[in-house]
């Protein structure tokens, strides 16, 4: 780069930046495109942002008021009828709120841990481990990320209903349980994360397959793995699909509990939007504590295609 | 652990009896084992489950697809095409493929468009990136389903959001519902509610992946940041707009929660204004429980899916082309530059 070199134009275009700040991190890496925008772009971020929290804190207002609130002239202040509408969601026996929530819960949960686990396992022996066939078989998974949900749902409902497990949990963890996505990315990622001389540093100091997948591989898979278990968490949560076929009234998961708040033929709007809202909460908080994550995810996996 | 103990000791033994080798001490064997069955032992929950839950099912709706199945007796009976030709001449499920893709496409485009645009913005070097960086995901942590309810109340036809606020305009309210254009138009608003962001940050890794110097480049020749977006970030972001197309293109072809609370009933309006092909196989599958249709639907999905698919691979190939012809020219070049060589090699020979 041009920084040791003899100035250029580049280095007239530093000196113009004002910011202390930016002329030292420029002084490392010269940026063009590195000087401090105008307001106009954290305009055009907050028009983003609010597009994309509106329709949350409408349906909080809507959620808030009654029954005829829909109607009423737009308004940006909550009504105070939240709670009251938020018990009736969950009260109501037609929906099963705190059983749909702990369904949803715990299902995530486990589907989650599992894909992390099974995920991790298959991922380092495809990222690291010279087998028979491996190469073309985890071409053989990468494959079959192609392929829709849809093309499994009939023979699935029929192996459970033979198994007598439509409307039980059991029913939606068990073929959440691994992800073709989820052995991709760990591969993905330990393939780079883990130099080759370390596993044989850790073989020749006489550590066994098993040691040395603990001791190297789990250590440096434990990025991907949090992230992993994020997106397959906020995945399985929102899954909708499945669970509407397979579970029933009586034991839903949270979306289906939902998808069940506007069946009635006359639709009350403030709970069914009250009901929305009180369902976002978990992820909020969740996005909330881990959506740096999220995004640190995203844009990893982005990079490596 | 046994084999960090016992290494010593063989080390210890082999130049005693150099001349036994086949004496194998029994860790050695084990070490052997271990790192050969440890890969097929490390992916086989993985495959186990997989076999079990992913592939046994597909392989399994393939032969239900030419049954026709009895719900009581749990079996079926062969009918050969039968299934396929039925959905094929149902005006529903065209009707369904039309719907399908016309909310594809409504989202999809919009959507990079946007989530391209975003990105460029967020490419920027502002402050406060990992807020901003949030801010756009937010929508993505809510559930489609709770998407769909929230703009089926935005887009309700009498009172909803929109309508209301055209009201206010003077303007007539949009037949949200009843027209299939326009209920096309809130599905795909709800998806791109929910994806744009997710897209954008995709686009922003790729972007951050790009040469700075080029733009330095670009500036020293005096190209301004439009030219310099148009000219060097939208060709470096190629291959990863190839692969949203194609992830927006399997996920897009399967939409079912969003139509399906887009009313109360969830079958695709009065009209099969806004049925999909998920929602029709559900139907299919779960209203009229015909089995034997549902599957024949499944993998006609997935043909379609697959099709959609090569094309995609099609647009691909001809982007590598580019990049040959690139190549090729310098080659021209290349054998322009050996001709003029050879020439004055030939007139020095003289």
């Amino acid at each position: 780069m041009s920084t040791l070199g003899t100035p250029t134009p580049l280095a007239v275009v530093e000196e113009n930046i004002p910011n202390e700040r930016a002329r030292r991190r420029g002084a490392r890496t010269i940026r063009i495109r590195g000087s401090r925008p105008g307001w106009i772009v954290y305009a055009l971020l907050t028009v983003v942002f609010a597009t994309g929290a509106f329709p949350l804190w409408w349906s909080f207002v809507i959620g808030s008021g009654d029954a005829s609130s829909l109607r009423r002239p737009f308004t940006w202040i909550p009504g105070g009828n939240f709670w009251s509408n938020a018990a009736s969601v969950v009260t109501n026996p037609a929906v099963n709120f705190w059983p749909a929530l702990w369904n949803s819960i715990y299902s995530s949960f486990l589907i989650a841990a599992a894909v992390v686990i099974t995920s991790t396992l298959a991922g380092w022996a495809f990222a690291k481990l010279k087998f028979h066939g491996g190469p073309a078989l985890l071409v053989f998974v990468v494959a079959t990320m192609a392929v829709p949900q849809q093309l499994g749902v009939v023979p699935l409902y029929i192996l459970f209903a033979e198994l007598g497990w439509t409307g039980q949990i059991g029913a939606i963890i068990i073929p959440a349980l691994t992800s073709a996505f989820g052995v991709f990315w760990m591969t993905q990622y330990l393939r780079q994360a883990v130099p080759d001389e370390l596993i044989e540093a850790a073989r020749v100091d006489g550590a066994s397959m098993l040691r040395t997948f603990w001791t190297v591989g789990v250590t440096a898979a434990r990025p991907a793995a949090a992230m992993l278990f994020l997106f397959t968490f906020v995945g399985a949560w929102n899954n909708f699909f499945w669970p509407f076929i397979v579970l029933d009234r009586q034991n839903p998961t949270l979306p289906v509990a939902l998808s069940l708040l506007q069946s009635n033929y006359f639709v009350d709007y403030s709970i069914v939007l009250a009901g929305v809202i009180l369902a976002t909460i978990p992820l909020l908080l969740l996005f909330i504590f881990a959506g740096k994550q999220l995004v640190s995810g995203i844009m990893a996996g982005a990079v490596k295609g | 652990m046994t084999t960090t103990a016992s290494r010593p000791e063989t080390r210890a033994q082999t130049p005693e009896a150099p001349r036994q080798p086949r004496v194998i001490s029994f860790s050695q064997r084990l070490s052997k084992w271990d790192l050969k069955i440890s890969p097929y032992l490390y992916i086989s929950p993985f495959f186990i489950m997989f076999a079990i839950v992913g592939l046994f099912p597909i392989a399994y709706t393939a032969v239900i697809s030419f049954m026709d199945w009895d719900l009581v007796r749990n079996s079926g009976t062969f009918i050969g095409f039968d299934q396929y030709i039925w959905i094929l001449t149902q005006p529903h499920f065209w009707t369904a493929l039309r719907n399908t893709f016309s909310i594809f496409l409504l989202s999809s485009i919009p959507q990079l468009i946007l989530a391209i645009f975003i990105a460029a913005v967020l490419d920027r070097n502002i402050r406060a990136k990992t807020f901003w960086r949030m801010s756009v995901l937010l929508p993505f942590v809510v559930a489609p389903v709770a998407v769909g309810l929230i703009f089926t109340a935005i887009f309700a036809d009498n009172f909803g959001l929109v309508n209301t606020w055209l009201g206010n305009l003077g303007l007539e309210g949009i037949p949200w519902h009843k027209d299939p254009f326009w209920s096309h138009v809130a599905i795909a608003t709800m998806v791109n509610y929910r994806w744009t962001g997710y897209n954008a940050l995709i686009l922003l890794a790729a972007m951050q992946a790009v040469n700075r110097d080029y733009y330095e480049a670009a500036t020293v020749d005096g190209a301004g940041p439009v030219r310099q977006f148009f000219s060097i970030t939208l060709p470096s972001l190629r291959p990863t707009l190839i692969f949203v197309i194609i992830t927006s293109t399997i996920g897009g072809l399967q939409i079912f929660d969003e139509p399906r609370v887009f009313d109360q009933f969830g079958r695709g309006g009065a009209g099969q204004q806004w049925l999909t092909i998920t929602l029709y196989l559900y139907d299919i599958g779960w209203g009229q429980w015909n089995f034997g249709r549902a599957a024949a639907m499944a993998w006609i999905l997935f043909v379609i899916i697959l099709l959609i698919g090569l094309i995609n691979l099609l647009i691909t190939r001809t982007l590598v082309r580019d990049e040959g012809l690139r190549r090729e020219l310098t080659k021209r070049q290349e054998k322009e530059l050996a001709r003029q060589a050879k020439k004055g090699l030939k007139e020095a020979t003289r």
